[in-house]
């Protein structure tokens, strides 16, 4: 399973404060920020992913399409996920953020609307916000065949693609660097030519594997054709 | 639950993707290869006797301590859209201030190079290759005019930075509010607090014994050391990285320290490694840089001084010079917050493909670098199983003492973490001496840097070493910074109390120096 970003507009972050948001001397410590698909059919919500940006808690809304004539409700399914552990120290306060459907409360079949709610209890910090918001929709199911089709020594972008589909079972060349074929049963008296063969086969594959892979340790030059004659150091 | 199997999954496929350049790996292959001609090997069931023979031959166990070593020292994959810079440091203005900070020193490299009209890098003639290959033993000997020279920085430079790093979006209010720090960091890491640092430093427990304390000529040794011993040695026997790992967070017998740290860093000395020492030699000897006779300088002025370092000088060349061309050494910028610095071939300005390192392994040594070496000459005494003890040591420990960066056990963690606890432990000392402007940091920030080589007795210091080893961080530092020295801080406070008005520079005058060097 892949997924596809769905573009969203993110509205402006509203803050939510008792009082005149002008003369009080407290800063907002709730942010809430409205997401719409305005051009997207509702569609079933995989992951949401941001950077956070000094955010200690998010709890999350969700407005789904319904099939009857009743409005649509707000409902939470995300509540309170901590970000920071400590809201006054550093920890977590720019880290990448996954969320995924399995984590919510309700099911996400059918979404029209997101809202994020923001908590800092914190008075140390100046602002704070989640940035680099994308969402994501399940895509189409082909991707993970292509794995399995090539037995032989991955080069290094296959296992990047683990990382863009972690509901991917664990890539079978790890564990199985040869293809297994079951040999025959034996004959009486003399051996089953087609078990020598898979026999056979399998060491020329063992064969093939040594060769194919090399030690790939630099090797360690670091002038350019013998010549280490330099400016001076480049500042950028 | 899907989320941990997709991250273990990561890992695994990551750590395969690096053992699969190593040397081991090719050991193994070829292991495989020869074993298919013992009888126990079935072709039927090839996979598992293979596996078998190598879990009796004790391949596995290299196997298995390279998959630990792996796992130390890289940090966990982290987030997929997270780029290569927020693996360095995830924090942004960490990252510009030490970018700003790497531009000063080049800026700094750059006009000692003009001014005193030396090029950073230079082909040696034919006869003084031959020279310096005859007396690549005796470095030592040679009396190289280097008065011009000066250190590129000093630990006291690099505090400057760090007391003036700031979060722009902190409250860093004028007034004094429950916000502002009242050391010299300002910036709201998270450090352990008392609690967390029993719970993590658990073996270091009154009720555990300790070497260092609990072997000494009052302690009979029946009741630990011997046992300790006993239990080192099997340990050594095992082969086994993590095992070695957990043993020494109660100290070493200095028998066994070497093959110890040798375990657990999981050095071996191969053919290859020797080799790769001395092609790293035949570098020295042809080209010549200007951060050789940086590193002479330094060599001059904190080991060769030193008492119990002096007789190591010759070997601290042959070591420094050769870690300045190894370029494996850059593999660690991609989860150091620093840097390489970056030069052209001269007259190829601009062009990527004239683009090259300067130094070859990206490290510039400020004053007293060397004294990260000096300690373990007590334990090597073959330069190739030196230098490499040194480097791993190096990427995995000594690089986050001199470089910007929120780690935990990075500098300006270690440093918070002290001053918290001075804060903790002596309230009235630290109160006093804030009032007098004498912050304690100021005098123990050298200590820190150099993880207390020259400032503590060696026996003591290996001590020291063993736990940053055992527990895979450098957080001992900041407590040894603010127990042991304890000693010699209220020392001086009943010693100052006595003359309150006496100013603040001869506090900082007669500072504590147990062993030479500033």
């Amino acid at each position: 399973m892949s997924r596809v970003s769905v573009p969203c507009h993110v509205k402006g972050t509203v803050a939510l404060q008792v009082g005149d948001v002008r003369t009080s001397q407290g800063r907002p410590g709730v942010l809430v920020i409205d997401v719409t698909f305005p051009s997207v059919a509702p569609f079933e919500l995989q992951e949401i992913m941001f950077k956070n940006y000094y955010t200690a808690f998010l709890t999350i809304r969700v407005r789904q399409h319904t099939s009857t004539h009743t409005p649509a409700k707000w409902v939470t399914c995300l509540r309170d996920y901590c970000l920071m552990p400590d809201p006054h120290s550093e920890e977590g306060a720019q880290e990448y953020v996954s969320l995924f459907k399995h984590q919510m409360l309700c099911d996400m079949g059918k979404v029209l609307e997101l809202r994020l709610i923001l908590r800092q209890p914190s008075p140390l910090w100046l602002s704070f916000t989640v940035e680099e918001l994308q969402i994501y929709k399940q895509g189409p199911k082909d991707l993970g065949i292509w794995f399995q089709v090539s037995p032989t020594l991955p080069a290094s972008g296959q296992y990047a693609f683990a990382l863009q589909s972690p509901s991917m079972t664990f890539p079978k060349w790890l564990s199985h660097p040869v293809p297994c074929e079951q040999p025959a049963p034996l004959l009486e008296g003399l051996p089953d030519p087609s078990r020598v063969s898979s026999e056979v086969q399998q060491m020329w594959a063992l064969t093939e594997m040594i060769r194919a892979s090399h030690t790939s340790t630099r090797i360690g030059r670091f002038d350019v054709d013998g010549c280490y004659d330099l400016n001076l150091l480049s500042y950028t | 639950m899907l989320q941990e199997e997709s991250d273990l999954a990561l890992i695994i496929a990551q750590i395969v993707q690096k053992l699969k350049g190593s040397n081991l790996y090719a050991q193994l292959e070829r292991q495989a290869w020869a074993s298919l001609q013992r009888p126990e090997i079935k072709l039927e069931s090839l996979k598992e006797d293979i596996k078998e023979f190598f879990k009796i031959s004790g391949w596995e166990k290299k196997l298995q301590n390279a998959v630990y070593s792996e796992l130390s020292v890289f940090p966990l994959p982290s987030h997929p859209a997270a780029p290569p810079e927020h693996l360095k440091e995830p924090l942004v203005y960490m990252r510009k201030a030490q970018g700003s900070w790497e531009k000063r020193i080049l800026k700094s490299l750059n006009s000692m190079c003009t001014e005193l009209s030396i090029p950073l890098a230079r082909k040696r003639p034919v006869g003084e290759q031959k020279e310096l290959l005859n007396k690549w033993n005796e470095m030592g000997t040679d009396e190289p005019d280097l008065s011009l020279f000066r250190p590129v920085y000093a630990p006291k430079d690099f505090l400057e930075v760090l007391i003036n790093l700031r979060n722009p979006n902190y409250e860093n209010g004028d007034s004094h509010s429950f916000r502002t720090h009242l050391g010299l960091i300002q910036v709201p890491l998270k450090v352990k607090d008392i609690p967390e640092l029993k719970e993590f430093f658990v073996e270091l427990g009154l009720t555990a014994g300790q070497l260092g304390i609990d072997d000494s000529t009052q302690v009979p040794p029946e009741l630990f050391e011997n046992e300790h011993v006993r239990i080192g040695q099997k340990v050594l026997s095992e082969q086994d990285s993590a095992a070695a790992q957990q043993y020494i967070r109660q100290g070493s017998p200095t028998a066994l320290r070497a093959e110890l740290w040798a375990l657990i860093l999981n050095i071996s000395s191969q053919p290859e490694d020797i080799l790769y020492y001395e092609q790293l030699k035949t570098n020295v000897i042809q080209h010549d840089l200007l951060v050789d006779s940086l590193i002479y300088k330094d060599v001059k002025l904190t080991a060769s001084n030193d008492d119990y370092y002096f007789v190591f000088e010759d070997y601290l060349y042959q070591v420094l010079l050769c870690f300045s061309r190894d370029t494996s050494v850059l593999g660690h910028f991609a989860y150091n917050s620093a840097s390489p610095p970056k030069s052209y071939i001269r007259g190829k300005l601009g062009l990527e493909e004239y683009a090259v390192f300067y130094p070859p392994n990206g490290v510039i040594p400020f004053h007293g670098f060397s004294m990260y070496v000096a300690p373990l000459c007590f334990l090597y005494h073959e330069p190739s199983k030196l230098y490499q003890i040194f480097r791993e040591m190096y990427v995995r420990f000594f690089f986050r003492l001199h470089s910007i960066s929120s780690h935990p056990s990075g500098i300006v963690s270690l440093c918070l973490l002290f001053e918290t606890l001075l804060q903790t432990y002596l309230p009235q000392l630290f109160y006093h001496l804030r009032e007098i402007g004498a912050q304690p940091l100021r005098i123990s920030f050298k200590w820190m840097v150099r993880a207390f080589s020259g400032y503590l007795a060696t026996d003591q210091l290996l001590l020291l070493w063993d736990r940053i080893l055992g527990y895979n961080s450098l957080e001992i530092l900041a407590g040894m910074k603010a127990s042991k020295p304890k000693d010699i801080f209220t020392w001086k406070w009943t010693a100052y109390d006595k003359n309150k008005q006496t100013k603040t520079e001869n506090w900082k005058q007669s500072e504590y120096r147990p062993y030479g060097n500033g």
